[in-house]
């Protein structure tokens, strides 16, 4: 695909680079117009009424308001032109399509952490199909960074405290600079990996070749690790809710109404386990906030989907 | 009093407010507003030099793709010194404290602003400010950036933050007293007729500048404190493991930061109308409208503050109201570029130096204003963010328009500060070598943003290695541009020729009085009767 930005020689690789170069290559187009003509005119007035020329110097015929009303309107509706283009691209660019092969993310000072659907790990190096759109879930396990793929024209800031997601569907194998973007302490220049895009049959054999197994493999140590299972237990000390079949379900709440048990309620109910409580149960639970790391968070999570869900799950966006 | 005054007079009885009083005490105890002018000038200057050291240090490192001239830690140290002694110890106080301490009083017929003390403390505290950077940063520095995002700065970073972060606190106090200082002096000391329709367009921009400074250095000092809070005593703000939200840092922060833009730049726009004007025999293009345009830009700048977080994780929707918002402060920016242009149109022009800065500040300004709404546009700043793209747009904001604005004022007022005229082609050198070495270190740097190098990196990827040369190369053409005035100014100052009062023939109340003026600026109290910029080029022309 070939856009107005080509020349700069910087690979479009994702599903969206053409489109982002396509409004960056008009709006350079509308600058350089805008600019060459200021520029023009500036210097006609210069040199035509520099001090001690002949030219005539009446005064203006026009009303200045008609001037002012013209370049204010004229500018206005070349923005929002600009501004609505652009709005939705990016509506699309922020909301992953359906179906997407999801890997998760754990940055920290100075490293990516990769863990692929099947549980594979991979630092600073990540492994994606080609064709299949991804996405990434990610989180920080200390400071603010940043995931940024110029080949891609994706960027997202990984922030600490909270999962956020970024999608892409990359459009040719190769391998592409991932950058971290966002000032992240002394090796943060260092902070850099790189995107392997490979066609999906041959990303699915190394998929497969690469420690087989599940990410919730080491689920149920955790779970007796950080003492869920002395309370989510049969048997355990203090009365708690069964998590068997609570994936995909809907769970009554305390106070009325119902709660949709995706991953994002189960990993809330561990790090803010006030926010919601089960209807029937007492606030007892303490938060593990800052106690669970994000990776082992997302084994944890992983495990508690395996333990049977209410139905399949759904293909949420 | 039991004699009479000698009936004879000699002329120019008052010596003036250079000549009045040379010992030390007089000058550090002033309260005359063009003295406390002269005391931010050479302030100021001394900061500036600072921060071009350290921008000098991290272009010499960029010589390098492998970064080997200076460590990361240094580097990143650097940069952090640069942007914090540049924004807060010269962009934000440098037009105001400068040239509206020195003109603005005068521009309006007073002979002082309203609190002339207040307006002493005011260097006092910017001084002190300083002087916590300055150990800050001779202690071993800071490498948060001038932006302390959290939980680096608050958590995880080394170095002296709190010093810095204190230093910066401080010196908010002095940018408040400034700002209320003119505000009331805009209000209370008008000279007779000077209507609000009559008050030079740089009095209006520093006027709005002013209710920015007030409104919103407030935020910037609350969320220095919280942030220090949260590093020194564990309260946790902004830090997620204490139950922070690192999000909210960036909102308080930028809530500051963005109309602190405006700050740098509006009185920037102040000074070129008054330029423009001044050097092409017309009157401004639109008065009114451009007073209004001063007047929008200040108060919705403070509505675009989350268009520096479109991929911090704000909402979806957050992105799409702060992305039209930034198109629309753009709109009245756009009208004062046509407008200036269009003052031009059948003028009397001349370009000595100070004409030569302001068409610069147009050009410049214009290539910043264009790129600001490449970043303002969401999907292209999903790419560009963190990018050098965003530094070369700030560089041609700040240092191609702000401080080419500054440049040109002083070149302007030099005369009228001095009483002396400077070498005026040697001026014009200055000014485009300035241009050039401008426009040859930071274009290549749109270039670099736009291929994904991403900012604050120490070392990079080879493939950036000729741009950054490039850019280098420019930055030493830029520093022969700057050092130049420091001599012809110097040498203008001591030998240079009288000057006159009006060496310009400028029609600002400023240029009615003796230059150097005398203590209380007028011998008698100016009676305005007409708008500001009363030109007429077709007298000018033969």
């Amino acid at each position: 695909m070939s856009t107005p930005a080509a020349f700069l020689a910087l690979e479009q690789a994702s599903t969206v680079a053409g489109k982002v170069d396509l409004i960056g290559g008009t709006l350079l187009a509308v600058s350089l117009v805008v600019v060459a003509g200021l520029l023009a005119v500036n210097l006609y007035f210069i040199v035509r009424y520099r001090r001690g020329s002949p030219a005539p110097r009446p005064p203006l015929q026009i009303s200045p308001g008609k001037l002012e009303a013209a370049w204010t309107t004229g500018t206005t509706l070349v923005f929002l032109g600009f501004f609505f283009w652009g709005a939705q691209l990016f509506v699309r660019m922020e909301r992953p399509p359906p179906g997407a092969t999801t890997i998760d993310v754990a940055a920290r000072q100075w490293m990516w952490d990769f863990r692929q659907p099947n549980g594979r790990r991979e630092f600073d190096t990540l492994h994606v199909p080609v064709g299949v759109p991804v996405r990434l879930r990610m989180t920080s396990e200390d400071v603010i960074h940043s995931f940024y793929a110029p080949s891609l024209r994706v960027k997202q800031d990984v922030v600490p405290g909270k999962t956020v997601s970024l999608w892409f569907q990359v459009t040719k194998a190769g391998t592409f600079t991932l950058f971290c973007s966002e000032f992240c302490g002394s090796k943060h220049a260092a902070m850099v990996g790189q995107i392997v895009a490979e066609p999906a049959d041959r990303y699915a054999a190394w998929l497969a070749a690469g420690n087989p197994g599940s990410i919730a493999r080491r689920g149920p140590a955790l779970f007796v690790r950080y003492g869920c299972a002395g309370c989510h237990s049969p048997g355990g000390s203090v009365r708690a809710p069964p998590l068997e079949r609570v994936y995909g379900s809907e769970v009554p709440v305390a106070g009325g109404g119902f709660v949709h048990a995706d991953e994002a309620y189960l990993t809330d109910s561990i790090l803010l386990p006030e926010k919601v409580v089960v209807a029937g149960y007492q606030p007892l639970m303490p938060s593990f906030q800052g106690v669970i790391p994000p990776g082992d968070l997302v084994e944890l999570v992983a495990y508690l989907k395996t333990l049977g869900s209410a139905s399949p799950p759904p293909a949420r966006p | 009093m039991n004699t009479l005054p000698p009936l004879a007079a000699p002329p120019r009885a008052e010596p003036d407010y250079l000549r009045r009083d040379r010992s030390l005490r007089s000058w550090l105890c002033t309260h005359d507003h063009k003295r406390i002018g002269v005391l931010f000038l050479f302030t100021l200057t001394g900061f500036f030099l600072l921060g071009a050291i350290a921008a000098a240090g991290m272009r010499y490192a960029l010589l390098s793709p492998q970064g080997n001239l200076v460590v990361s830690d240094l580097y990143n140290r650097l940069f952090t010194m640069h942007g914090v002694i540049m924004i807060w110890f010269f962009l934000v106080p440098s037009i105001p404290t400068v040239f509206g301490n020195f003109i603005l009083p005068m521009a309006i017929g007073a002979p002082d602003v309203a609190f002339p003390r207040l307006n002493l403390a005011s260097w006092y505290v910017f001084l002190a400010g300083g002087v916590l950077v300055l150990t800050a940063i001779g202690a071993g520095g800071v490498d948060t950036g001038w932006t302390f995002y959290t939980p680096y700065s608050s958590t995880y970073a080394n170095g002296y933050v709190m010093l810095m972060a204190s230093g910066v606190f401080v010196t908010g106090f002095s940018s408040i007293f400034t700002g209320l200082n003119f505000i009331v002096t805009v209000h209370r000391r008008r000279a007779p007729g000077m209507t609000w329709f009559r008050l030079p367009l740089f009095v209006w921009a520093i006027y709005a500048t002013s209710i920015i400074l007030v409104l919103a250095t407030p935020v910037l000092a609350i969320t220095l404190f919280l942030m220090a809070l949260e590093r020194g005593f564990g309260v946790g703000v902004f830090d997620p493991r204490i139950g922070g939200d690192p999000l909210l840092f960036q909102h308080l922060f930028w809530f500051y930061s963005h109309p602190a833009v405006y700050i740098m730049i509006l009185p920037g726009m102040g000074v070129v109308s008054e330029l423009l004007t001044c050097f092409s025999r017309k009157p401004i293009f639109g008065y009114r409208v451009m007073a209004f345009a001063i007047l929008a830009i200040a108060g919705l700048g403070f509505l675009v503050w989350g268009h520096h977080m479109f991929v911090s994780s704000e909402s979806l929707y957050a992105g799409l109201v702060f992305s039209l918002l930034s198109f629309l402060v753009s709109v009245p920016s756009a009208i004062k570029v046509f407008s200036w242009t269009a003052t031009l149109h059948r003028g009397s022009i001349r370009l000595q130096a100070p004409m030569l800065y302001g068409l610069g500040f147009v050009a410049l300004f214009t290539i910043g204003g264009l790129t600001g709404v490449a970043l303002a546009t969401l999907p292209l700043d999903v790419h560009l963010h963190g990018t050098y793209f965003v530094v070369a747009h700030f560089h041609y904001i700040m240092v191609g328009g702000m401080l080419m604005a500054y440049m040109g004022a002083l070149h302007y007022w030099w005369p009228k500060m001095t009483g002396r005229l400077y070498h005026d082609w040697l001026a014009r050198i200055s000014a485009l070598t300035i241009f050039l070495g401008f426009n040859l270190t930071f274009f290549p740097q749109f270039v670099l943003g736009y291929l994904g190098m991403p900012r604050r990196y120490a070392i990079y990827p080879p493939e950036f290695h000729t741009l950054n040369v490039l850019s280098t190369a420019g930055a030493s053409v830029l520093g022969v541009g700057y050092l130049l005035p420091l001599f012809y100014l110097s040498w203008s100052f001591f030998r240079g020729r009288p000057a006159g009062p009006n060496p310009w023939g400028a029609t600002g109340l400023e240029w009615r009085t003796a230059s150097p003026p005398p203590k209380d600026n007028f011998e008698e109290t100016p009676v305005v009767t007409e708008g500001p910029y009363a030109y007429r080029p077709e007298e000018a022309a033969p």
